[in-house]
């Protein structure tokens, strides 16, 4: 599904090498948690893979169903099947939710060769989404994420994904800042998109989040590279000991 | 004071060039009015009025050519229920225009009411403009009240089924039409006007409304097509207590457009909202110039003016909101915003206030500003394509304009065009 070869990335305005020769490969059907401390690069992966500026490859490669991403436009690569739910979503004033979900819906599909959902059908679609992950009426009305409290806006997340039914689900730090019925209402919209032709990518920091959604592998990632792969008990080392123990014994 | 020998040229040629109309119940006013632009001068680029826009083409005595053209798209409110008022290169044109008459309002001819001895717009032609030239001169304006070829004289008395829709169309390259129009609104009458059109090569209008007591008007114009074209337009309104009066202004094309709205509030509870959405492209220069004045208790008048300049183009505002000794309870808003497509294009804006009452709110605000770039990237990462997405902030960022328009139809036909505007750049 995603398969990434020795990544390395730069900020393009800075001499600052974040991704230093990253290796993951996440195949259809799985959820791969990765997890790493603060400001060892788990934005900037989700970032460089959906395809925002200020980030140079300068090596390596990341292909979704054996396709080169890197290259693409960021729209060209949510039509590919990519999906990021941003660790801050962003407000979009003057932009009704609503049209925006609909208006990307059938741009992807325009994309894809594929015919528009009717007004109808749509409306159906999102209502019963929106229902399930409890947004209301009203959320759906507003301006994309504006006003939004944060766990307003990691559902709107979730009921994104949910429509553009993407390939490949990144969650960055879906968990923050949420609490725990709000964990659960999106862990819950996570699981329901569980399928086997789809593959997660899950970054996270606590264990908490990956109670509700198991991974079927956990990495480590620090300093721009993925130090350490396991099973989900790697995720409860990391919970009852922190990272310095993995760190300290990846550096022996 | 004699006029600087720059002004006294420019004005003297301007002058020259032009006939005015004799006879009929005007004839006072237009002398009058023709005296003031004597005695102002006509604008020059030295003027602080002028300081953003450059008169010189609109003064001038030969008229700059404008070709026709054609957008492909069927005219602006095509397929509406109105009565049309249709003029030519400012001529009026009775075989294109509907019958004048419906109920509730009475639509003349300006030169029609003009010939006849007495006539109640005698009390209003003129008059509106001549308050407004202080504290700031209007000598387009004045220019226009002694000049004018042509025009309406307009009577709300009730509340007409359809809205009037004034139209205005451009067929000769080296045209030069002077129109006034004169608009009365009578205590509890209730009207809609439509404008539209590019009018012709050069284009000097204006408008003057009063509105009575409790009396409402809604004016939508949209200034367009024919990217050569210039305009000078004037709209002096006046309202009576509980008044409302609503105008909104679409500006798509156009290398020089000046619009001056004068709005006194001298009614109590009176309402003024003026509005204006523009989209330019190029050598495109437009220029909202509002000025408002609150004489009364508890009046509300907001100013809402939105601009989306690409590839050089510039906007221009100046507006003031000018609140009098004892005009308590006042409730002045204004809000100024460009959104700028790219380096190349710049907002000249000078908002201000003048408040000599001490129990008031007053708020005002402008900014400038592209694109904002993690909106944009977000849109993007849903697969919504960049030009897409540009077009849906930038009509996100048009929509706090659009929205003062009440009539849902007009502004779905106004955002139609927008959208227009903007796909023809893809
Ligand atoms: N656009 C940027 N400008 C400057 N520094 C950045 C930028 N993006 C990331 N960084 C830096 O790169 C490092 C990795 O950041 P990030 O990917 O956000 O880490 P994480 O998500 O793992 O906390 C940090 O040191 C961060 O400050
Ligand atoms: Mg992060």
């Amino acid at each position: 599904m995603l398969e990434i070869k020795n990544l390395h990335v730069k900020l393009e305005d800075e001499d600052k090498q974040i991704l230093k020769g990253l290796d993951l490969k996440v195949e259809a059907g799985k959820v791969h948690a990765i997890m790493g401390p603060n400001g060892s690069g788990k934005s900037t992966l989700s970032y460089v893979l959906s395809g925002r500026d200020g980030y140079e490859v300068t090596e390596g490669s990341a292909e979704l169903l054996g396709e080169d991403i890197l290259e693409l436009e960021p729209e060209e690569r949510a039509a590919a099947g990519m999906f990021l739910a941003f660790q801050y979503p962003v407000e979009i004033p003057g932009v009704g939710n609503m049209t925006f979900l609909r208006t990307a819906v059938n741009a992807q599909r325009k994309a894809r060769g594929e015919e528009e959902l009717s007004a109808s059908d749509f409306l159906k679609e999102v209502r019963a989404k929106a229902k399930t992950l409890k947004i209301d009426a009203d959320m759906l009305k507003r301006p994309v994420n504006v006003g939004f409290s944060g766990g307003e806006k990691k559902r709107n997340e979730i009921l994104q994904m949910a429509m553009l039914e993407p390939k490949l689900c990144i969650l960055d730090e879906t968990d923050s800042g949420l609490d725990v019925d709000a964990m659960k209402l999106v862990a819950d919209g996570v699981n329901a998109l569980r399928d086997e032709g789809r593959g997660f990518l899950v970054i996270t920091h606590y264990q908490r989040l990956l109670d509700h959604i198991k991974p079927d592998v956990v990495h480590i990632l620090a300093d721009g590279r993925i130090v350490k792969t396991g099973g989900p008990e790697l995720a409860l080392e990391v919970e009852n000991n922190g990272y310095a123990g993995i760190l300290a014994e990846v550096d022996a | 004071m004699a006029l600087p020998e720059a002004k006294q040229t420019a004005t003297e040629a301007r002058l020259a060039a032009l006939t005015l109309p004799e006879g009929g119940c005007l004839a006072a006013a237009r002398h009058a009015a023709l005296s003031r632009v004597q005695t102002m001068g006509l604008p020059g680029r030295r003027d602080e009025y002028w300081k953003y826009t450059r008169p010189d083409t609109l003064v001038q005595a030969d008229v700059p050519e404008a070709a026709v053209f054609e957008t492909g798209e069927p005219p602006m409110f095509n397929d509406f229920d109105r009565l049309k008022v249709v003029f030519v290169d400012g001529v009026f044109d009775a075989e294109a225009s509907d019958d004048l008459s419906l109920e509730g309002i009475t639509i003349e001819r300006l030169a029609d009411a003009e010939k006849k001895d007495i006539h109640w717009a005698k009390d209003l032609y003129g008059v509106l403009e001549a308050r407004g030239q202080t504290p700031v001169q209007r000598p387009l304006a004045a220019l226009n009240s002694a000049f004018a070829t042509d025009g309406v004289v307009i009577h709300v008395t009730g509340k007409p089924s359809k809205p009037i829709n004034l139209i205005y169309r451009h067929a000769d390259t080296g045209s030069d039409a002077i129109l006034h129009h004169v608009i009365r609104v009578d205590a509890g009458a209730e009207a809609t006007i439509l404008e539209n059109g590019p009018a012709a090569a050069r284009f000097n209008k204006c408008m003057e409304i009063d509105v009575a007591d409790t009396g409402s008007l809604h004016l939508v114009r949209a200034q367009g097509r024919d990217h050569e074209r210039r305009a000078a337009t004037h709209l002096f309104a006046r309202l009576g207590k509980e008044s409302v009066f609503k105008s909104f202004t679409l500006t798509v094309n156009g290398v020089l457009t000046r619009n001056e709205a004068v709005i006194e509030l001298t009614g109590d509870d009176a309402v003024a909202h003026i509005a204006g959405a523009c989209v330019g492209d190029g050598d495109f220069h437009h220029d909202d110039t509002v000025f408002i004045t609150h004489d009364a208790l508890n009046c509300e008048s907001r100013q809402v003016f939105k601009k989306v300049l690409r590839n050089g183009a510039t906007g221009v505002f100046q507006g003031k909101i000018l609140v009098k000794e004892g005009a308590q309870k006042t409730d002045g808003y204004q809000i100024s915003q460009s959104l700028l497509l790219d380096d190349d294009s710049q907002f000249l804006a000078k908002p201000e206030l003048e408040i000599y009452a001490d129990d008031v709110a007053c708020s005002h605000g402008s900014t400038s500003g592209a694109i904002d770039e993690e909106g944009l990237f977000y849109l993007r990462s849903r697969g919504v394509p960049k030009a897409e997405a540009i077009d849906l902030m930038t009509l996100a960022f048009l929509a706090e304009a659009v929205e003062e328009i009440e009539d849902g139809d007009v502004a779905d036909a106004i955002i139609a065009r927008l959208q227009g505007w903007l796909a023809r750049r893809h």
